[in-house]
Order: structure tokens, then sequence, then C-alpha cells
């Protein structure tokens, strides 16, 4: 498969305090990538690198063009989307102008009109609520509304950061299943970063495994989810 | 009686001109969470440009619709020049920012205009009071002046994709971004439209007050206690509020305090809601689930 994102030695700091120290990986067309690691591995911060919010050294190319140094909004508009840790939630917004903004580098009414029908077939619940103040949702609405708001983006890669974090296992279930047909019925990239490895690698490819900061192990994610010593030793299930 | 109506009237004029001004307030203060002191004396300043234009023998609303947009790039060139660089500076640096305004404006207003008063014209004609006396045709062309640029700009936010996006970046920076909105071209954009709405208050109220550099002083103090009572988080609050304000100011004008001790309604109001009732009358307090 085509690679759609290449990141070569990445490394990034927030202000004196260095997160990554040279991380190379890839994430190919059409397949689920996922980042595993402990608190504070630097999962989060390699996908806010990756969307520009962090000053970092190295090279990131998306379809094969540098995009480091631009600005969040641009790399959104060249169709990476980010559903970020803690959702970010408009919570002051109605869940129908959350979804809304999902489209703002859109211009196609016919392509945003079908998007927004099909995650309503993904997410019936957001439908539901459409009116509503997105801040009175539950934690897990609030987690498919970032998700299907990323969607609606129409983005060619997907960075998830811990779909599951602080959310019950019945609806962490709910919201997998939903990926994985995601997956299953686009052509859609995603690179998702969790900590709940055993979810993670159920629908993912290809896994790389953080630790402080860099990669300790990486390779199909089959092959890591059947390698008993590496489990228990790494993952901790 | 007549008096009362004829206060009662006054009041929504001039809260009118309160409530343009409090919106620029809640506008400023959704998208930096810091009350811009400054808000009034960019209007003043506006109000000398059209003066300027129509003591050139610009026709009233040749200059009016110059003026306006002029005062959007001003407001807009503020934000983006002074503003966006103290993003992330501490909360007394930008204070001090919008202080520094204030004064700036004021003194080169000052210098460059002289702080005599100047007769300001009304587009709307001299002539005699309307509907028996009760309002006057400033007032009621003032009214309904600021009556269609308050719509318009609730419209404006409400039903377009641009208003939305402004809204967004104002709650949301970082959200705003991963969509793909321009966050800092949206707060340079709304800072513009407060500045522009300020222009049209001061335009309104200059041929009632006279205009001198420190024109807007009390207006933007009766502004502040309307934004507050209506709740400062909540533009329609804010709007209600200065309404409000404009019709207490002038019943109690005539009636209880007299004109001299007037401006202290305003200040009354301003503790009587940060005691009583810190979110205002309209002021959302948001619900939230984690």
């Amino acid at each position: 498969m085509p690679t759609l994102l290449e990141v070569k030695a990445l490394h990034g700091a927030y202000g004196e305090s260095k997160v990554l120290h040279g991380l190379d990986f890839v994430v190919e067309e059409g397949g689920v990538t996922t980042l595993l690691g402990a608190n504070g591995a630097g999962k989060t911060t390699t996908l806010r690198a990756i969307s520009g919010m962090l000053k970092t050294q190295g090279e990131i190319l998306f379809a094969g063009k540098p995009i480091q140094g631009m600005k969040t909004e641009s790399i959104a508009a060249l169709g990476i989307a980010h559903v970020p840790d803690g959702r970010g939630t408009f919570m002051e917004l109605t869940v129908e102008e959350n979804l809304r903004l999902g489209t703002y580098t859109r211009n196609d009414k016919a392509g945003v009109a079908r998007d927004m029908a099909r995650m309503f077939d993904l997410f019936p619940r957001l439908k539901e609520r459409l009116f509503q103040q997105a801040g009175t949702l539950s934690g897990g609405e609030q987690q498919m509304l970032a998700i299907a708001r990323a969607m609606l983006l129409n983005p060619k890669l997907l960075l998830l950061d811990e779909p599951s974090f602080g959310l019950a296992p019945l609806i962490v279930r709910e919201i997998f299943d939903i990926l994985g047909r995601i997956v299953r019925e686009t052509k859609l990239s995603i690179l998702v970063v969790e900590q709940n490895a055993s979810l993670a690698l159920a629908i993912a490819d290809r896994a790389y495994l953080l630790e402080t900061g860099r990669f300790v192990m990486s390779g199909a994610a089959d092959d890591i989810r059947k390698d008993e010593t590496l489990r228990r030793s790494y993952l901790g299930y | 009686m007549d008096g009362l109506i004829h206060q009662l009237i006054s009041g929504i004029a001039s809260g009118g001109i309160y409530a343009s001004v409090a919106l620029a307030l809640v506008m400023i203060y959704q998208a930096t969470h810091h009350v811009n002191f400054a808000q009034g004396e960019m209007a003043m300043f506006s109000t000398y440009i059209a003066l300027t234009l129509i003591q050139a023998g610009v026709p009233y609303w040749v200059a009016f619709c110059i003026t306006v947009p002029v005062s959007f790039v001003i407001g807009a060139v503020i934000q983006r020049v002074l503003m966006e660089p103290l993003a992330k500076a501490p909360v007394l640096a930008s204070v001090g920012v919008f202080i520094g305004l204030l004064l700036t404006f004021n003194s080169v207003a000052g210098w460059i205009f002289t702080y005599t008063l100047k007769p300001f014209p009304t587009p709307f004609g001299e002539g005699k009071p309307l509907f028996g006396g009760f309002i006057s045709r400033h007032e009621l062309g003032s009214t309904s002046i600021t009556l269609v640029v308050l719509l318009s700009i609730w419209a404006f936010f409400r039903f377009t994709k641009l208003g939305l996006a402004m809204r967004a970046a104002a709650f949301n920076p970082v959200s705003s971004r991963l969509v793909g909105v321009p966050v800092d071209k949206m707060l340079a954009l709304g800072w513009g439209l407060a500045a522009a709405i300020g222009a049209i208050a001061g335009m309104m109220v200059a041929p009632v007050i006279f205009l001198d550099p420190n024109m807007m002083a009390g207006v933007l103090l009766y502004a502040f206690a309307g934004a507050l009572l209506g709740g400062i988080t909540n533009p329609l609050g804010a709007v209600i509020g200065g309404f409000i304000v404009g019709i207490i100011e002038n019943l109690g004008g005539a009636y209880v305090v007299g004109t001299e001790l007037k401006l202290t309604t305003a200040l009354f109001i301003i503790v009587v809601v940060l005691t009583v009732k810190p979110a205002g009358l309209f002021g959302k307090t948001l619900v939230s689930r984690v």
C-alpha cells in the first residue's frame, strides 16, 4: 500500500522538556495504524506534532508534501482531521453547530449533505440530540460527536487521540464497533493513539510501541497481539 | 404622565446606544475574556473621522458609509498588531494595552481635534418632535438604526457560516483550528465588527451629547453596566441590559437622583449586579458533563 503519512526523525518539546526523541513511522493509505504506550509516553504529543500544534524538528510528509511549520488550520484543510484528547467539544454550541463546524473547509453542498446523513446513520444518538447544547452530552456522546465532526471534514487521514478515555466499557465497545465499521466501509486512513492496547490492536493493521518518546517495537498488529511475552511486558494484558 | 412617557422613550433611545456599545464589549469579551476599556474611545475617534468628512463637504450618509468600514479596519489592525502578540501573555498585559489604547485615542483626538465641544449633525432632521411630541426625529431615527444594526449582527452570528466560525473561535480556539477555522482572522474580524458597531453608536449619540474627546466615557460606563446586568457572556442579554440601563438612567435622572447624579446609577447597577447576581440576568451558567 502507498504511504500517506511519513514521519522522519521527529523531535518535539514543550518549552524546555523534550518529549519526542526521534520518531520514524509511516501511516499507509487505507489502513489503521496505532501508537501504543503508557501515560506520558508521547502519544498525544505525536498527534499534536502532526497537526502543527507544537514546534518540532525532523520531517513530516503528508502525501509526499512537507507539512511541518504549517498552521494547524491549513493542515486540517489539507485533509488531516484530529479528534483531540478531551474530545474538544464546543460546549456552548449545539450538537448541530458542532457538526456544521466540521464542514467548515468544504464547499460541496451535496457532499456535505451526504456525509451528514451518513454520520446520523453511524451515530443515531447525535440526531436525537441535534439541537441540544453540546456541553450537556454524556462523555460517550461527546466522543461520538468529536468523531463525527472530524469525519465531516471528509479527511484523508483521521487522527484519534484515546477514543476510549474516561468512558464506560460498554460505550467504548460501541465506539470501537463504529470505528471498525468506518474502516471497513471507507478508504480512510486512521492513526489511533490508545492506552487500551487490546482495543486498538483489534482494529489496527500496524502498531508502534512508544516508551518515553522512543519506539521500542513496531510491526503488524496481528503479530504483536499474538506475541504473549511482548503483550505481558509492554501492554499489560 | 406625559413626562414619564417622554422619559421612557428617551431612555429607550439612549438605551439603544448603550446596547450597541455593550454588544461590542461582549463580542471582545467572549473572544479574549477581557473588557476592552478603549471601546468607547475608539467609537469617539470614529465619530471625529465622520465629522471631518462632513465638514469637508461629504454628504452625511456617504460619510457614514465611509466611517464604518474605516473603523472596522482600525479595529482589525489593532487586534493584529497589538493584541495578537499578547495572545499568550498574562491578563495584565492585555488590560495594560486596553488602557494604553484608551489614553492614546483620547489624547490623539484632543491633539488633532482639540478638546472643545463640537456639534454633530443629525441626518434625521431637526423638525418638530413626532407622535404628539413624545419622540424627537433623531431619537426615532437613531433607535431605528440601532435596532437594524443589532438585528443584522444577530442574524450574522446566528445564520452564517462565518458567524458560526467566529463564535467557535471565541469559545474554543484549539478545536476551531482543528476543523480548519483560521482563528486569528476570526479574532481580527471580531475586533473590526466591534469597532464598526461602536462607530455607529458614536455617530448616533454625538448629536445628543456633543462631540469631544471624552464623549464616550459616560456611555462606556452605562454600556458596561448594561453588559453586566444582562450577562457579559450573553450578547442578547447585554443588549437587553443596555436598554434597561438606558431606561433606569432616564427615569432615575428625572425622578430619583437628579441629572447630576445620573452616572452614579451606572456604578450602582454594576455593584449590585456583581454582588447579587454576578452572571447577570441572562448570563448562562454553563452546564457540562464529563
